[in-house]
């Protein structure tokens, strides 16, 4: 996986926010699994927000990746939503048979963010991830 | 077609393809989404192959297509294998089916050097 390029993971509060902005070829999307599984467990984050809205398309590989996040993140004690689906990705979706099991949809990132647990005072989450973050992944 | 990131191609290519021929922004979205299965097809059950796609022509009318042609153990029953759920490696055994949902021509047979070859094509 070394010279897969990375989906960047940003904290937001006590949310992980996750923005696909390029055509992911298929180990991108299975390094982006494995890499919100990792911050989630580091963090403690109780949701994550993905950002489709720069998806053009989503195939069965990307639906299942979606559907996996939301599962794998479950079992970690964080929900997930999915926001921004194109209208034609999702005219696409269903004409290809994808349900997304197990994903919640939003239509933008503000009703994305009501859904998810509201931020507590001890849930303040660890910091020390945010460089690198923030850096090149 | 060998790896994932030839299915990153190929999705890229069709789409000026698709916009060239002038389709509705839908049509190019599943004709763009059904290439990108097969394409993938391809290389996890064909080991790899080619791709071959262009503009098609027909009087007034535009259209796109798209070739798929692997050197794989080829499927046994095409019939069964467009059958939603119907798969024989990972995945959700959507690709088939559903990539014939998505477009408006689609065609499988077993390719007479072995393998298979999938057309698919669209018209505006």
């Amino acid at each position: 996986m070394d010279r897969v390029n990375r989906i960047p993971i940003l904290k937001l509060g006590h949310l992980l926010l996750v923005s696909i902005q390029v055509d992911m070829h298929d180990r991108m999307a299975l390094a982006l699994q494995e890499d919100l599984a990792e911050r989630i467990s580091q963090t403690g984050a109780r949701g994550v927000l993905i950002d489709i809205s720069g998806l053009e398309f989503i195939d069965s590989f990307i639906g299942r990746m979606l559907s996996d996040i939301a599962g794998i993140a479950r079992v970690l004690d964080a929900e997930t939503v999915v926001v921004g689906m194109r209208p034609v990705v999702a005219i696409t979706l269903v004409d290809l048979g994808l349900t997304l099991p197990g994903v919640r949809t939003a239509l933008t990132v503000e009703r994305g963010m009501d859904m998810l647990p509201p931020p507590t005072a001890v849930e303040d989450l660890d910091d020390e991830e945010e460089a690198e973050s923030a850096g090149d992944r | 077609m060998r790896n994932d990131e030839d299915v990153v191609r190929a999705r890229h290519r069709v789409r000026e393809l698709a916009q060239q021929a002038g389709l509705r922004l839908v049509d190019q979205t599943k004709f763009v989404t059904a290439v990108s299965e097969l394409a993938r097809n391809t290389i996890v059950h064909g080991g790899g192959g080619r791709l071959h796609a262009g503009l098609l022509h027909d009087g007034a009318r535009q259209g796109v297509y798209a070739t798929f042609e692997d050197d794989g153990p080829g499927i046994p029953d095409i019939q069964m294998a467009l059958t939603d759920g119907f798969s024989t490696g990972t995945g959700l055994g959507l690709g088939f089916g559903g990539a014939r949902r998505l477009v408006n021509e689609f065609d499988a047979r077993p390719n007479p050097t072995g393998g298979t070859i999938v057309r698919v094509a669209t018209w505006r």
